[in-house]
């Protein structure tokens, strides 16, 4: 497990996050991990097809920085970005339905596991190329700043994002045009199956790299929901106001394989365990009750979550497939595919 | 009516549009106050200002990147790569994200971007500097795809590529960029998806595009002046959408159809067009179609090889005459 500070103790007259938030945060943790956690039986019993990339464990870094941004502001993810596209609203069962190739999915059932996307809920889309979205991120952040409006646009990706040319190319670009953008490394120790570590030349392979291009060397703990909120309010401020750019490196760690077909036995014995010591969801709701926060609230909070996760699973599983006529639809703005008169 | 060179009808016709709309930004490497290194861009910078037209690193896939996600909350920006061989740097940008996201998204983004960039040989570039690439663009469903032949028509398919809510691509030729026409005054725009006939003719149909077409054209004058043959001669201007109907047409008149392209033999535009018109215009033919591409190679360099590799004049003329018998 890498070193990191043990997660502050809070008490209730230095909290400066407030009951409202928190359990809004509770709620989201444990809204994105049922979520998953159902994808997952889903796919064990061949409804969600194709491929899934879960994020089990690594909520508290979507939950925390979905808490801190507004409507307007813009999310980029990657294909493991359930939980991101989730954490901005997008209803369970429109990423569900998406999963298993219903009509009532987020994109219709035309993108998958792979593409959810939510425009409405500043959603732009989850990117299945390695690292193709941090540039595209920096163009969102162009806009708004050229706009003149004071959005933000998040930025998530891997640590083994950090070893292609696009991370360095966003990197620089966004800090000599200034852009309000937040690049989130989420660095769950594995570049699909191989430690990161053994294939990168810095200990931490986004932050840092980030005196590389002028910006503070950030490492937060990303399984501690508060820290992550914290840091992403920082970020988003110092970005509204014109001040540009920032890359935050969010430590955690992935509870399954890199995707469904991973069971990863590469990892060392022990080492699941002992994050499973320091999970997002448990460390949180300890620190709730140590605030004091009532048992039967939060007992109730995760009724109703599991209740809507079931909710959702039976609205997906009525919804039919999507209809033959998609497939020849909106491959251009007049909604049809015609590439000749 | 104005005489401009294509690469100053290139900067009216950006000019044009970012005087018109707000939302119109361009970026690119060296468009700024060097004014491309085509000077195709000249005078912009000093009218429109740094906050409108962009000086970029050398960073292709930030170049692409940036403009998709200008494009997608808002503006529409126009994204310069220098030679249309570097889009095999930023390919991912324009095959897998650009070209896909309307689709996958199921119409929820639009992505109303263009892309320009200086496309073919005959500047003894080698290889890398001067391939003709149009092709890759076409075979990706989601871009659109033209390639300018004349300074009239690169102002107007370019404010046409603007106003458009698809993605588009313009491969302007540098071997074009010197060359004068006549521009028309004011506001043009032009409509994408549109093939020209630009010389009437009964005996044959010769499709031609880009630096194609001045060649084209200067064949048919001389097999209707030596031969006594009628070539109808047609720019087809757009890749994508493309204009079927204008080709079967006139193959449907002449009866016989040649296509000349850049591209390398193997799956060059012309076999596309050959193909529908195989399917399609079969019981119009009175001969195979001919394609005039260059060998299947990599450009060489020196001028002696380089002009042997792209369809001259000469060759055009020698294939339409042995073939028409």
């Amino acid at each position: 497990m890498t070193a990191l500070d043990q997660p502050r103790p809070v008490s209730v007259a230095d909290d400066d996050i407030g009951r409202e938030k928190r359990l809004r945060m509770f709620r989201l943790l444990l809204e994105l991990r049922l979520t998953e956690k159902r994808a997952y039986d889903l796919f064990l019993q061949n409804l969600v097809k194709g491929t899934s990339h879960l994020s089990l464990g690594q909520e508290a870094v979507a939950a925390g920085f979905a808490l801190g941004m507004r409507r307007d502001d813009y999310t980029f993810c990657t294909y493991r970005g359930h939980a991101h596209t989730l954490a901005r609203g997008v209803s369970m069962t429109g990423v569900l339905g998406e999963l298993m190739g219903r009509e009532c999915g987020v994109t219709g059932g035309k993108g998958g596991s792979m593409h959810l996307t939510s425009v409405e809920h500043g959603a732009m889309g989850s990117y299945a190329i390695i690292g193709a979205h941090l540039p595209v991120a920096c163009g969102a952040a162009w806009s708004a700043q050229y706009r003149g409006t004071d959005q933000v646009t998040v930025c998530f990706f891997g640590d083994g994002t950090t070893n292609i040319g696009t991370f360095h190319e966003a990197l620089n670009f966004a800090v000599i045009w200034k852009l309000p953008v937040v690049f989130v490394c989420e660095n769950n120790l594995y570049m699909e199956y191989t430690p990161i570590g053994t294939v990168t030349a810095v200990e931490h392979p986004a932050a840092d790299r980030a005196a590389a291009y002028g910006l503070p060397r950030v490492i937060v703990d990303g399984n501690d929901a508060d820290a992550v909120f914290r840091t992403a309010s920082q970020a988003f401020a110092r970005a509204r106001a014109g001040e540009g750019p920032a890359l935050i490196e969010a430590m955690t760690y992935r509870h399954s394989g890199h995707s469904r077909a991973d069971p990863a036995q590469y990892r060392p014995k022990g080492e699941l365990e002992q994050w499973l010591q320091r999970d997002p969801i448990k460390i949180y709701r300890e620190r709730l009750v140590s605030l004091g926060f009532a048992e039967t609230d939060l007992g109730a909070i995760e009724a109703d979550t599991e209740r809507r996760v079931n909710e959702a699973t039976e609205a997906a599983k009525a919804s039919p497939p999507p209809p033959l006529s998609l497939i020849e639809k909106d491959v251009w703005a007049d909604g049809g595919a015609a590439w000749r008169n | 009516m104005a005489e401009l060179t294509y690469r100053d009808a290139v900067a009216a016709g950006i000019a044009q549009e970012m005087a018109r709309d707000e939302r119109v930004v361009f970026l690119g490497e060296d468009i700024g106050a060097a004014g491309g290194v085509f000077k195709a861009t000249v005078g912009l910078f000093e009218r429109f200002g740094p906050r409108r037209v962009r000086d970029t690193p050398i960073s292709e896939q930030a170049i692409i990147g940036a403009a998709m996600g200008a494009a997608m909350t808002g503006l529409k920006p126009i994204a310069e790569i220098m030679f249309s061989d570097f889009f095999g740097v930023c390919w991912d940008m324009i095959a897998n994200e650009i070209a896909k996201t309307r689709y996958m998204t199921n119409g929820q983004i639009s992505l109303p971007l263009v892309i320009r960039t200086a496309n073919g040989a005959g500047s003894r570039f080698g290889a890398q500097h001067s391939q003709s690439v149009e092709n890759w663009a076409m075979a990706i469903p989601g871009l659109k795809v033209v390639a300018p032949s004349t300074p009239a028509d690169v102002k107007a398919l370019i404010a046409a590529a603007v106003r458009d809510p698809d993605p588009v691509i313009v491969f302007e030729h540098k071997s074009l960029y010197p060359i004068k026409g006549e521009v028309p005054d004011g506001e043009t725009v032009d409509t994408l998806g549109t093939a020209k006939i630009l010389r009437a003719g009964k005996d044959c149909t010769i499709a031609a595009l880009a630096l194609m077409v001045p060649r084209a054209l200067e064949a048919a004058e001389r097999l209707h002046a030596e031969d006594g043959i009628a070539c109808e001669v047609i720019d087809v201007r757009s890749l994508v959408p493309l204009d079927t109907r204008t080709l079967l047409s006139s193959v449907g008149k002449t009866a016989r159809l040649y296509t000349v392209e850049e591209n390398p033999r193997l799956c060059g535009w012309g076999a596309e067009i050959a193909s529908i018109v195989a399917e399609e215009g079969f019981w119009s033919l009175d001969a195979p179609i001919v394609r005039i591409t260059t060998p299947h190679i990599p450009l060489p360099a020196a001028d002696a090889l380089e002009d042997a590799t792209i369809p001259s004049v000469e060759r055009i003329v020698e294939t339409v005459r042995r073939t028409m018998g």
